[in-house]
């Protein structure tokens, strides 16, 4: 029996993504009608029944962020969806925009009237030019069905959707950061607390989910939150979108209940990953984007779903899987990923922009037979911990799981080139 | 050839978002794919400062922020080879060199006629079809050398319909 679904991707590829009546057909705006049938915090109970955990990475229950925003008495509310997605190795916001795109609509028109909002903005990165356009043409035929904009189905709910675009700046993703980008302004990230459901976009109370989550809203109130939540665990509700790229024979987008198959059926299953091109062995697994954790071989086992992964050391993440072969060496993907945050460390504060760059510094060091010595690995170990326990935002805290986990199953490879008979304490210069 | 972009065009693109300094990336970027050489000049910077009322020191901010963005002229066709690691574990470095071999520049070049610039970028969300190359709003996978130089005589020759069969659907 297949291990896959279709719930959130329902209709993907198959319908034409800016043809209403097609999307009508297939249920569509089902729940919008549903919801506004409903007392505000009645779907709000549902969002909590469904134990739906964040889709964008941080995986925050979103039923307590819609509690926590419903109570704040400040308006006028804004609904924010963070498309940014910029985790390298993750692609499913693309499918359900550019196939879907008045799901997402229809999920932040729910949202708007739970919270009595007037406006919505899809903060899309800069790379998805053509589905700004795709969107923006769903948000105008939607005015046209009467689903958005003024008087919306004929319940005198006025509500409209802006689309942002983003100017190629990962750490947008991060939400207070995509606030800031969404008013003009560079996107560094905002000190924490206040929260942003109390001082968000312009300053007010604002809503901030990925595009995941809010297309999920739909089948949650359809549903109900109880539905929701049984396709997956009871502690982390409902399907994932899972990326798979890299080494694996079907690089795509697959929809899985979470909790119901294990990694090794992601990557080996002929209707998942396939396997290994050219019965290559596997060598790790990155989980979730740059900034998630990897797994070896003796964890394959491990059921893909929030509490199971986090069990193993893993984490869900972004959805990403990227799978790598026998033959990619550990710490060339880590000079990889480690570039990759070098470049998109905002520099606002120390640990992330010194600390990448000196992590840099060592693992190129480590790359070259006999350059490293034994006091490159203890530094390395303090900028981790440094990097983890002291930086601003997420995009810092986050920048060393990879190398952290990595160095967990894979520490001969960082011990291969050092130099033992060299213990100088000055190997840092 | 390259269009030389007019003071009226960029004010234009400014009213077009109704002078709100709020839209000042989309106001920019606007600017930067109307300019011809993918960039925003210095003079049209000073122009935005003084319309929207902001600090010119903002704008630049905004411009060295933002990887998008460009203050020196570049090729009309900017092609970003994705550097992340899905796209460079599966052989990236080769698109690299077939693009430098068909174009005869390197990374991080400008051809003559600045027709294209050579560039990296990270990852574009298309991971499905690595190693990608984004050209404009369009990305490219599964590249091969002879997509490759069909992709390059497309643009060159302005044959839209070559690189729209090659071009990924969403």
């Amino acid at each position: 029996m297949s291990k896959l679904t279709q719930v959130v991707s329902k209709g993907a590829g198959q319908i034409n993504p800016v043809n209403i009546d097609e999307y009508l057909a297939i249920g569509g705006y089902d729940g919008l009608k549903k919801a506004c049938g409903m007392k505000p915090l009645e779907v709000i109970e549902e969002v909590k029944k469904a134990q739906l955990l964040g889709r964008g990475g941080a995986a925050y229950p979103a039923g307590k962020k819609w509690e926590h925003l419903f109570h704040i008495p400040e308006t006028p509310k804004y609904i924010v969806c963070n498309a940014d997605e910029g985790e390298p190795g993750t692609f499913k916001d693309r499918l359900l925009m550019s196939k879907l795109p008045f799901k997402l609509i229809e999920g932040m028109t729910i949202a708007g009237y739970v919270f009595g909002a007037k406006a919505g903005y899809i903060y899309v990165r800069g790379e998805y030019r053509k589905i700004q356009r795709t969107l923006q043409e769903a948000i105008m035929l939607a005015k046209g069905a009467g689903l958005l904009g003024k008087n919306i189905l004929g319940r005198g709910f006025d509500y409209d959707i802006h689309i942002i675009s983003g100017a190629g700046a990962y750490v947008c993703g991060e939400n207070s950061a995509l606030l800031n980008s969404t008013e003009g302004k560079v996107g560094r990230p905002r000190i924490k607390p206040p929260h942003l459901a109390e001082v968000g976009l312009f300053l007010q109370p604002t809503l901030v989910n990925n595009v995941e989550s809010l297309c999920s809203v739909p089948d949650i109130v359809i549903g109900g939150g109880d539905a929701f939540k049984a396709l997956g665990m009871p502690d982390s509700g409902g399907t994932k979108l899972v990326c798979l790229s890299g080494h694996v024979n079907h690089r795509t987008v697959a929809e899985l209940p979470l909790g119901k198959a294990t990694l090794r059926e992601i990557i080996y299953d002929a209707e998942m990953g396939g396997g290994i091109p050219g019965g290559k062995r596997l060598k790790f697994f990155h989980l979730g984007g740059q900034s998630g954790p990897i797994g070896g071989p003796d964890l394959l086992d491990t059921v893909y779903s929030h509490k199971e992964l986090s069990k193993a050391g893993l984490s869900v993440g972004s959805g990403a899987v990227v799978v790598m072969n026998e033959d990619v060496g550990v710490i060339d993907y880590l000079l990889g990923v480690t570039e990759f945050f070098l470049h998109e460390s905002c520099g606002k504060c120390v640990p992330c922009r010194e600390g990448n760059k000196q992590i840099y510094k060592i693992l190129k060091k480590l790359a070259q037979p006999g350059a490293a010595v034994p006091a490159d690995l203890v530094l390395l170990r303090r900028l981790v911990t440094t990097m983890i326990s002291a930086s601003f935002c997420g995009l810092g805290q986050s920048a060393a799981v990879a190398l952290n986990t990595a160095w967990k199953h894979f520490k001969e490879e960082f011990e291969a080139n050092v130099d033992k008979s060299n213990s100088g304490a000055a190997a840092a210069a | 050839m390259q269009e030389q972009l007019t003071e009226g065009q960029v004010l234009k693109i400014m009213e077009k978002y109704d002078n709100d300094a709020q839209q000042l990336i989309a106001v920019l970027l606007d600017i930067q794919a109307a300019s011809g050489a993918n960039y925003v000049d210095e003079r049209w910077s000073a122009l935005t400062a003084r319309v929207l009322n902001v600090p010119l020191s903002k704008i630049y901010d905004i411009l060295t922020f933002y990887a998008m963005f460009s203050s020196t002229p570049r090729g009309e066709y900017v092609i970003e080879i994705c550097k992340s690691t899905p796209c460079h574990f599966t052989k990236a470095e080769e698109v690299v060199g077939w693009f430098e071999q068909v174009l005869g520049i390197q990374m991080g070049g400008t051809t003559l006629d600045k027709k294209f610039t050579l560039s990296r970028t990270c990852c574009v969300g298309a991971c499905d079809v690595g190693p990608v190359a984004k050209i404009g709003d369009e990305v490219y996978g599964d590249l091969t050398l002879e997509k490759v130089s069909t992709l390059v005589r497309s643009y060159r020759e302005g044959l839209p319909s070559f690189r729209e069969a090659l071009a990924c659907q969403n």
